[in-house]
């Protein structure tokens, strides 16, 4: 690595003035990244990959698209019947944004089973969140532009969601519309928005990520420090150069992505209602409410948690809330071991059922309201937040005294939820769902003390093959 | 990695297979984008014939009509504009009309027209698409972005940077007073000049 690179000609004489030689040997061909990815590494140059996508349908949809309210749905039309190949841009972008939720998710959820968020990658995870915050802003402005009920109607309940900040939330909820209902600028700011303030901040945010990502180097699926084991010269003895061993593979994925998302753009663009919801095909009117109307699939797990609480100012508070909580991860969850594959049975079993908490949040969403959705709705809205509490108490081995208290203090919280909301008519559901959330908190944090369900393995020196 | 000595040959053809076939690929997701950039059905069906009503056009008057988003002019000549028509090879650069591009073939003659009387032009200088200018005292056009002279009949006068004549859009007579601008007329009655 030390000896000086003596390219010559055009290149050399622009290597010379800017480090690109430089560039592509630091970040792609002596970049060395460790030997064991698997499967769960394809997401994160896929979501590089629909980034770019998104841009670039975008563009063009932006030449045709008419951001006002008297022209936007019918100019959105437009592309789909009148510009050449226009509904393939367009269901190229409306695809887009579902796919880039999807993979996001996973990219995720991969950082949760590996523990790539854990010490020295905490920035990482930070900028992460950051950019799914920025995704979640820009998904929700993009999908009021093409102005039909589901656009009017969501940012309709998205914006109040601001009015119910005490004090402040009534003027903040008209000065974000700009007026005082949802109309015409409130539709040309969340254009400008949409279009260039939110993209450049993913954008930036993006090279954010990525530049601490190759600062620390990628963490692998035994969550072991490649860094620490290297040749003499100073090369990761479990490490490989990303290219060409990991853009070679990238492409696999990238080939399999694409076939799947060329699928859904041809035979099924709308999803069944779940991409693009079928409300929205009729023009937004400010005076009927659709009778059903739910967020895009990507929002619905945190809708729910907003809906379980019965109150507007705390409903908003809770979804707000898990949301924030992603943010402190790293410092939730303070075990040093980092893969999943070294971790205890218990911390597998909270994984689990946190993933399937959340999947059945994001179907309750979609779902109307009934009273057993929203005690469901509840019961894994608590859930949600009960794993983070576990993670932490899961960070280092508890003693008796500790593990009662903090069993304690949750069921605590939840109990005087319940025991101020009971009544004659929901005792049934209330002590059912108590029951089995008790149950659980009780089992993840006492079990540890009676059993080797927590019980961790060694993790080895070297990445396994 | 396992191998001191890959098969560079299986890995070249590889990798030049891998690039024709995805090269192939990126080219052809191009095609929708820089179509899209092209006109929409909506501008194609904007295209349609439009007609016009010449019965209050008095001599020597234009009128200016849009069609394809271009201007039309309608022109009735008097006698004295046809008189001073004339194809003279020192005077214009395509006299006798042959440039088949710039008018239907029966506007092939020395009024470029299907009533000697009546004129129908594109208004859009062949040199570099400005509006010429009416001179009706001066029996000419006259493109005053880079001056341009044309004729009453729209031939290009020798000296003029425009290369080619005015063109004659495709029209037909309906009835004695009806132009229909945009379709060729049934049976063409074309009158030798």
């Amino acid at each position: 690595m030390s000896e000086k690179n003596q390219t010559t000609g055009v290149i050399g004489w622009v290597d010379e003035r800017l480090p690109i030689l430089s560039f592509v040997r630091n970040h792609l061909t002596h970049y060395y990244t460790p030997k064991n990815f698997n499967f769960w590494y394809f997401f994160g140059s896929l979501a590089f990959l629909i980034l770019f996508l998104q841009i670039f349908t975008g563009i063009f949809l932006a030449m045709h698209y008419k951001p006002d309210a008297k022209l936007a749905f019918d100019s959105v039309e437009f592309i789909m019947r009148d510009v050449n190949l226009g509904w393939l841009i367009r269901y190229m972008h409306s695809t887009g944004a579902s796919a880039f939720f999807v993979v996001v998710y996973l990219h995720m959820f991969r950082a949760l089973m590996y523990g790539s968020f854990k010490k020295p990658r905490e920035l990482i995870w930070l900028f992460g969140v950051f950019i799914y915050l920025a995704l979640m802003a820009e998904a929700f402005m993009g999908y009021l532009l093409p102005w039909g009920q589901m656009s009017y109607w969501g940012a309709q309940v998205i914006i109040n969601l601001f009015t119910t900040i005490p004090v402040i939330g009534p003027e903040l909820g008209i000065w974000i519309r700009g007026d005082f209902a949802i109309s015409d600028p409130t539709l040309t700011r969340f254009f400008a928005l949409h279009i260039v303030a939110v993209p450049m901040v993913i954008l930036l945010l993006v090279i954010l990520h990525l530049s601490a990502l190759h600062t620390v180097g990628s963490n692998n699926p035994d969550g072991v420090e490649i860094k620490k084991n290297k040749d003499e010269n100073g090369i990761p003895l479990d490490g490989i150069p990303f290219h060409p061993y990991y853009t070679v593979k990238d492409f696999v994925g990238i080939g399999v992505f694409l076939f799947l998302f060329a699928l859904v753009v041809f035979f099924v663009p709308e999803m069944g209602g779940y991409f693009l919801e079928h409300a929205n095909f009729i023009p937004a009117n400010p005076l009927v409410t659709p009778e059903h109307i739910a967020p895009v699939w990507y929002f619905t797990p945190f809708y729910s948690i907003l809906r379980a609480i019965p109150d507007p100012a705390f409903g908003a508070l809770a979804m707000a809330m898990s949301i924030v909580v992603l943010f402190f991860l790293p410092w939730i969850d303070r075990n040093p071991i980092k893969s999943i594959r070294y971790r205890s049975t218990l911390f597998k079993i909270n994984l689990f059922v946190f993933v399937i908490g959340f999947l059945i949040l994001g179907y309750l969403g979609v779902k109307a309201p009934n009273p057993l959705y929203n005690a469901l709705a509840l019961r894994f809205s608590e859930m949600y937040f009960i794993f983070f509490a576990l993670l932490y108490f899961y960070s280092s081995t508890r003693n008796n005294l500790f593990s009662y208290v903090f069993s304690g203090v949750i069921i605590f919280l939840i109990l005087i939820y319940d025991l101020l909301r009971i009544s004659s008519d929901n005792y049934i559901m209330i002590l059912t769902g108590l029951t089995l959330v008790i149950t659980f908190v009780v089992f993840m944090t006492l079990s540890p003390l009676y059993s080797s369900l927590n019980k961790e393995k060694e993790v080895p020196d070297r990445v396994t093959e | 990695m396992s191998s001191d000595n890959p098969d560079n040959s299986r890995r070249k053809f590889l990798t030049g297979s891998l690039s024709i076939v995805g090269g192939t690929g990126a080219a052809a997701t191009l095609w929708p984008f820089l179509s899209s950039m092209g006109p929409s059905a909506k501008a194609k069906a904007a295209g349609a014939p439009v007609k016009v009503d010449i019965s209050n056009l008095k001599d020597g008057e234009k009128i200016d009509l849009i069609w394809r988003k271009k201007p039309i002019w309608v022109v009735k000549r008097t006698k004295n504009m046809l008189d001073s028509i004339n194809t003279s090879d020192e005077k214009h650069k395509d006299p006798m009309s042959e440039n088949a591009e710039q008018q239907p073939e029966f506007a092939k003659n020395k009024f470029r027209s299907l009533k000697p009387e009546i004129l129908v032009l594109e208004g859009v200088c062949t040199h570099l698409g400005c509006n010429p200018a009416y001179k009706p005292s001066e029996n000419k056009f006259f493109c005053a972005c880079h001056g341009s002279n044309f004729d009453l009949a729209g031939k290009v006068a020798n000296g003029s940077p425009a290369g080619a004549n005015l063109k004659v859009p495709p029209y037909r007579f309906e009835d004695e007073n009806t132009i229909v601008v945009g379709e060729l007329p049934a049976s063409i009655e074309i009158q030798k000049g």
